[in-house]
């Protein structure tokens, strides 16, 4: 028996030589990948991906962490284009509009260039909103970590 | 011999007079018909979207919206929104649809540079139809009697409560660019 396998694989070898040198590069090759903190995918594999987070749909505004925070966005933006043609989060938080939706008002800093000049609307480098303002999710912390947020902020 | 031949001219027999009748008949059913199935033809999606205008511009930005995907997969195609239900109304609007019709064979927007240069004009008439007929295609499937505030977000109770409900003002007034994008707003009331 023992005979019949040994002669069985010299077989196997002498037929196909080739085929069992590329499988023994292949081995050595190094997958690389890296390690995460949303785990550790080799490059040759594609890892599931994240279950997408729910958007919170409608919530009274959320307070800041740290001074100068930009507030985070308490409602939902699906659509909400802000483009050269229309800014669709100012026609609720433009200084126009605020009064008469009751949403919060954008601050006087977004109307300054950067030289500090005073714009008679908002100044362009302050226009995509979504850049400093984001949705919330409510997403676990992929970290632990000690941060306290700010209590003159309005935090409990 | 003359006279013979007239009086046989002037009294056709009863059953000439049916089988005229007859064929009248299937004649307006076989016309009325074929014109309603044209008419239904035109009203469907891949006749809109057939010319390439429509497929490659409106078509293609509408299905990004809400209305084309959703959680509920109830979807709304181009002639829910764009042609009235009511068959008079939508004669009307096939009429005026005549002047698209004009716009295609003279190759008005046969360019995507073309359609975002007519874009706010063409957005500025359907607005105006809309405002018109008080969003009523809006209101074929978004009923206000039958919208439950307790459902809806603090910011669509307070707008909807409050102008939508007292009739200041109708779904389209500030429900613009939901289901294409938006020309320039410059002007535009509330942007």
């Amino acid at each position: 028996m023992k005979l019949l396998s040994l002669l069985v694989v010299v077989a196997t070898l002498s037929i196909n030589p080739i085929a069992k040198a590329e499988e023994a590069a292949v081995t050595n090759v190094n997958p690389g990948g890296l390690t995460t903190i949303r785990g550790a995918a080799p490059l040759e594999e594609t890892r599931e991906a994240e279950r997408l987070k729910r958007v919170i749909k409608d919530k009274n505004p959320i307070a800041r962490n740290y001074v100068h925070q930009p507030p985070v966005v308490p409602h939902q933006t699906r659509g909400y284009r802000v483009d050269l043609n229309s800014n669709k989060c100012l026609t609720c938080h433009s200084w126009k509009h605020a009064a008469e939706t009751g949403a919060t008002k954008i601050s006087l800093t977004h109307f300054e260039t950067r030289d500090g000049k005073t714009l008679s609307d908002v100044s362009p480098r302050r226009y995509f909103c979504s850049q400093c303002h984001v949705t919330q999710a409510d997403a676990a912390p992929l970290v632990e970590n000690t941060f306290e947020p700010v209590e003159s902020l309005g935090n409990e | 011999m003359l006279k013979n031949m007239w009086t046989f001219l002037k009294s056709p027999s009863s059953a000439a007079m049916w089988f005229i009748l007859a064929i009248g008949f299937a004649g307006g059913i076989i016309f009325w018909g074929g014109f309603n199935t044209a008419l239904e033809v035109t009203n469907t999606e891949e006749f809109c979207i057939s010319c390439h205008e429509m497929q490659d511009n409106v078509y293609e930005e509408y299905r990004e919206t809400i209305h084309y995907a959703n959680r509920s997969g109830v979807r709304a195609t181009c002639p829910d929104c764009h042609v009235p239900k009511k068959w008079t109304d939508k004669i009307v609007r096939k009429i005026a649809a005549s002047k698209e019709v004009w716009g295609k064979l003279t190759g008005l927007i046969d360019t995507r540079e073309e359609f975002v240069d007519h874009r706010r004009a063409m957005a500025e008439r359907e607005w105006k139809r809309m405002k018109d007929n008080d969003s009523l295609e809006c209101r074929n499937c978004h009923n206000f009697e039958y919208m439950d505030f307790t459902e809806q977000g603090n910011r669509s109770v307070k707008m909807h409560s409050d102008a939508l409900a007292s009739g200041e003002k109708t779904c389209i007034d500030c429900h613009k660019g939901i289901a294409h994008e938006l020309p320039d707003m410059k002007g535009v009331e509330n942007w």
